[in-house]
């Protein structure tokens, strides 16, 4: 369901008219329900393998396949359908919609799916009830405090129950204890909801909480 | 120390498309405004130029028109035997007693017909109106049935030809020459020898007599006389006031729809430049704050914003100006309903005009750029900065 | 929530500038409006005359008259109920000559009958002695009718120039010269609004016999029929039965007439469709402009929505209807304000025009371009929108 496998995928980029290629010819095979933390350099290519995997970006060649779909063939509407149903991202500056509300930004994934407004409304209660926040729902982006932000993302990420979860520096923009916070609850949503997160984190004690750690330099993984 | 213009004038350029949007918001509301003032020029040039100063007008007293006044044969001589009147060069008096009124004639190339005015002059006279040049063909011969038309008209409606025939009240007369005047509103007349036209056209009298004044400084003098002569009953008016008067209703019309019509597309492009420049200045909050932090004064960075929301609106004004240009020289009508008849004339761009257009423009970029400019220069430091 | 809190939280977003915007829309659609009313008025002028009734004038033009002889031939012309007789008087306000209002002779027999259907009277001084009225005559005219210098006032009119009813007023005539006095002894109210209520209507004895010396010239003769069918048919009839005579006729349906009038504007209403049009392409500039900047703002947005799963697709037409909202609400706004105001305030170009109307016609054709032109104006930055490519998007995030 939440298995990931990556197989001989290259991606270059063209600047100036010259080639810079990120990834090549990378393989790897991520379980359904683990945690995989992705470290190394700046520019080593992990936020673009993140990319890859949740089909925001396309491979130059190879396959990318992720619960049984090989999405370096979809295309468009296709993709962005296959996305809302199977991945939750969370980025490190959280990117939540400044206008709406907490319980509005969980709602937003559920506007692509049929369902009444009465039914959205109760996941994105019982979504955000999960990460603790149950008290904001009426608050805006600029009134909650960083790691409350990151929890409301989280929460985005899950409303729509995909298999997967990418996280590109959850902990990147917040202090210690907040940072801790995030972390458990990440470790929660894998043991206990069983879904297979990929992170890719600089810290190496937020990495402690992975099941596996992947090392990437220069495009190429070690470990 | 004032910050140099050409920061803004590199701003400007860095937002092409919002500055050409806005600019060409800006410079609609000009062209209709130069648009506005082209054809109340060109109206006011029909008529202006009509008359001369050193020419009077008798009409009858209390008549508010041409159409509407009787001048009778006995009055006309009176008039002619006067001693105000000039002589001309063929030894008899400078008087022309006029028959004066509209037929409805068929329009060419457009549906409808319009009012056009059929003047019997004297033939005798003609010399009263210098201007008058015959451009096609030739003068009518006296006592025949023979008119000529103003060149204004000649193409507008059917039969006006040189060589074609024109009728009225059953009767056929040939158009033989096409005449102007100086751009004066006889270009959009009929004119005939009015012997001829008065029982033409069943008609008694005349509608009104011009003649040259022998000495125009005595006008005032003339007027009273003629005014208080009970075998006249007349009112005397200098022939260019005359026609001026005539179309002042008309020109005022179109004055209140220019200014009307203006006014509301000014209203809305100064929102448009408002909007714009608020942008402006929020996408450059940082960049504001660095200056006020170097040592700029406020006021120095409020003026700096109001330059480039008048520079910008500069740019409207000039392609307004430039849209406005071809309108020049279009031809148009409508009916005098003072004089009821057709008046032909065409739109004037007057160097007035365009430059007028730009400090129109001007204005709206002042107007829309106060109050963003002023946004600028309050911003508070601390949170401009923090924003760095 | 829904979609459409998406998109009005969106505008909600900077309401300054949504405000702007809205307000260049509201008043670029009441210029249309507007403009789109004169254009109206002047239809509406054409409507006044019904397809039944006909006039005949002077073939020539308006200003020459028709003998008083020809009345009665008319009339006996088959299909030609009643024969009327109007004359323009044109004289002027003696206090304001500025002040301009329509003053018409009328026949004492068939005029009002004749425009029963469009003329009430409202008020009437009661008669000083009894007469049998002719057949069809309003039983209010009594008093009119047995004073020569009575006469029928609109009730626009009254209210504006502070008449009374039995009042004297003194014109200043300008065809006819001279001092004229008329007393007003009834009131009418328009039934249809085309016919305006500023129009005074006075016995056409009195005005040949001081005005004309007894020549008894007609201005134009109105023949109601008793066969509408066969009016064209009429009309040829009486202009061949005059053809070869002293004064040719020109007789057309009461509708041509008035059309004639209205073609006397010549281009103008074609220089209206031509500023109707640059407005119409003014909104879109300040709607495009304002959607372009507003879309610049949130590419990371864009980016996330698209993340979760949005398709390009939905993230077009959001974009879309963004635009259209606002130009829509501010088409809204400008377009209703324009029909109340102009109709409220019995706007009429300094009597040049009947009281104006802005038709709902206009109105919703206004609202619609409005509309439509913000959703074209929508598309480029529409487009882009979809268009944006998510990692770049995400990156441009601040």
């Amino acid at each position: 369901m939440g298995a990931v496998q990556v197989r001989n995928v290259r991606k270059t980029y063209v600047r100036d008219r010259q080639q810079i290629p990120v990834l090549d010819g990378l393989s790897l095979e991520i379980a359904d329900g683990e945690f995989v933390a992705l470290m190394g350099p700046s520019g080593s290519g992990k936020t673009t393998l993140l990319n890859l995997i949740g089909g925001i970006d396309q491979p130059t060649s190879g396959e990318l396949i992720v619960g049984g779909t090989n999405i370096a063939t979809l295309k468009g509407s296709k993709l962005a359908k296959w996305r809302s149903r199977n991945i939750g991202f969370i980025f490190q500056l959280y990117n939540l919609i400044p206008v709406l509300t907490a319980l509005q930004n969980v709602e937003l994934p559920l506007l692509l799916v049929k369902m009444s407004g009465a039914e959205r409304k109760k996941r994105a209660k019982t979504a955000l009830e999960l990460v603790g926040l149950d008290d904001r729902l009426k608050h805006f982006p600029r009134q909650l405090s960083g790691g409350q932000e990151q929890r409301v993302a989280i929460a985005r990420a899950v409303v729509s129950d995909p298999s997967v979860l990418l996280a590109d520096e959850p902990t990147g923009d917040l202090d210690r204890k907040s940072g801790e916070e995030i972390l458990e609850l990440l470790g929660r949503l894998n043991r206990e909801f069983k879904k297979t997160i990929v992170m890719v984190t600089h810290d190496p004690h937020a990495a402690e909480r992975a099941t596996r750690v992947l090392h990437l330099d220069k495009g190429v993984l070690s470990n | 120390m004032p910050i140099p213009i050409s920061y803004n004038v590199r701003n400007v350029m860095q937002r092409p498309v919002a500055t050409l949007t806005t600019a060409i918001g800006i410079g609609l509301t000009v062209t209709i405004f130069i648009g506005a003032l082209a054809l109340a020029a060109g109206f006011q040039a029909a008529l202006l130029q009509t008359g001369s100063a050193d020419n009077a007008v008798a009409l009858r007293k209390g008549a508010d028109s041409e159409i509407s006044s009787g001048v009778s044969r006995e009055a006309a001589d009176v008039l002619r035997a006067g001693p105000d009147v000039a002589i001309g060069p063929n030894g008899r008096p400078l008087v022309s007693a006029e028959l004066v009124v509209v037929a409805n004639k068929e329009r060419l190339g457009q549906p409808g017909s319009s009012n056009v005015t059929v003047r019997g002059v004297d033939p005798s006279a003609v010399g009263i109106r210098a201007e008058v040049k015959i451009v096609e063909g030739r003068m009518f011969t006296p006592g025949t049935d023979e008119v000529i038309v103003g060149q204004r008209i000649a193409r507008r409606f059917a039969n006006c030809a040189v060589s074609e025939k024109i009728r009225f009240q059953q009767r056929d007369f040939t158009v033989v020459g096409h005449f102007n005047a100086g751009g004066a509103s006889f270009e959009s007349e009929i004119w005939g020898d009015a012997a001829v036209l008065i029982p033409a056209l069943d008609r008694e009298g005349f509608q009104t007599v011009t003649f040259r004044m022998r000495d125009p400084s005595q006008f005032a003098e003339i007027k009273k006389r003629l005014e208080a002569d009970p075998r006249l009953q007349v009112q005397i008016q200098r022939e260019r006031d005359f026609y001026a008067q005539q179309s002042e209703l008309l020109t005022n019309l179109i004055r209140f729809m220019g200014v009307f019509i203006t006014g509301i597309m000014a209203i809305g492009a100064i929102f448009g430049a408002m909007n714009t420049m608020y942008a402006a200045v929020g996408s450059r909050t940082r960049e504001i704050a660095m200056l006020l932090v170097l040592g700029f004064l406020p006021h120095e960075v409020m003026l700096s914003f109001i330059l480039e929301s008048v520079m910008l609106a500069l740019i409207g004004g000039v392609i307004g100006c430039l849209l406005a240009l071809p309108i020049n020289g279009i031809a148009t009508s409508t009916t005098n309903f003072q004089s009821f008849s057709e008046l032909a004339f065409a739109f004037r761009v007057t160097p007035g005009a365009l430059i007028a257009g730009l400090i129109f423009a001007a204005g709206m970029g002042l107007v829309g750029g106060i109050l963003p400019a002023r946004a600028a220069a309050r911003q508070p430091l601390a949170g401009a900065l923090r924003a760095i | 929530m829904s979609v459409l809190n998406l998109i009005l939280v969106n505008l909600g977003r900077n309401k300054r500038r949504t405000i702007l915007t809205m307000l260049s829309v509201t008043v670029a659609l009441f210029l249309y409006c507007t403009l789109g009313g004169v254009l109206d008025t002047l239809q509406e002028a054409i409507k006044v005359g019904s397809e039944t009734r006909l006039i005949s004038r002077n073939a020539i033009s308006l200003i020459f008259p028709l003998p008083i002889s020809y009345g009665s031939r008319i009339a006996a012309v088959p299909g030609v109920k009643r024969v009327a007789i109007q004359n323009w008087f044109g004289a002027q306000d003696p206090k304001d000559p500025h002040n301009f209002f329509a003053q018409f002779a009328v026949d004492d027999e068939n005029f009002f009958p004749i425009y029963a259907n469009d003329i009430e009277i409202v008020e009437a001084s009661p008669p000083q002695a009894t007469m049998t009225l002719p057949e069809g005559m309003p039983s209010r005219l009594a008093s009119y009718m047995t004073e020569q210098t009575a006469c029928v006032i609109g009730q626009k009119l009254m209210t504006k120039m502070g008449w009374k009813l039995g009042q004297t007023i003194t014109l200043a005539g300008t065809i006819y010269p001279g001092e004229w006095p008329f007393t007003i002894r009834a009131v009418y109210h328009a039934k249809k609004r085309s016919i305006g209520e500023e129009t005074m209507f006075f016995h056409w004895k009195y005005l040949d016999q001081k005005g004309m010396g007894g020549r008894a010239l007609v201005g134009v003769y109105i023949l109601d029929l008793s066969n509408p069918g066969r009016a064209a048919d009429i009309a040829k009839q009486v202009d061949e039965m005059f053809e070869n005579s002293g004064a040719a006729t020109r007789t057309e349906s009461e509708q041509a007439f008035q059309a004639g009038f209205v073609s006397m504007y010549g281009n103008i209403p074609f220089v209206l469709r031509v500023i109707g049009l640059a407005v119409v392409f003014a909104i879109l500039l300040v709607a495009a402009n304002t959607m372009v900047m507003a879309i610049r703002e949130r590419t990371g947005e864009i980016g996330v929505l698209k993340t979760l799963g949005f398709t390009e697709g939905i993230i077009f037409g959001i974009v879309l209807a963004e635009a259209a909202v606002i130009t829509m609400g501010g088409g809204i706004l400008g377009s209703l304000l324009a029909k109340w105001a102009i109709e409220g305030t019995g706007f009429n170009f300094g009597g040049f025009l009947p009281p104006m109307s802005v038709h709902w016609a206009t109105v919703i054709t206004g609202i619609a371009i409005a509309t439509l032109v913000g959703a074209v104006s929508g598309l480029i930055p529409a487009w882009q929108a979809s268009q944006l490519r998510i990692v770049q998007a995400l990156r441009r995030v601040d």
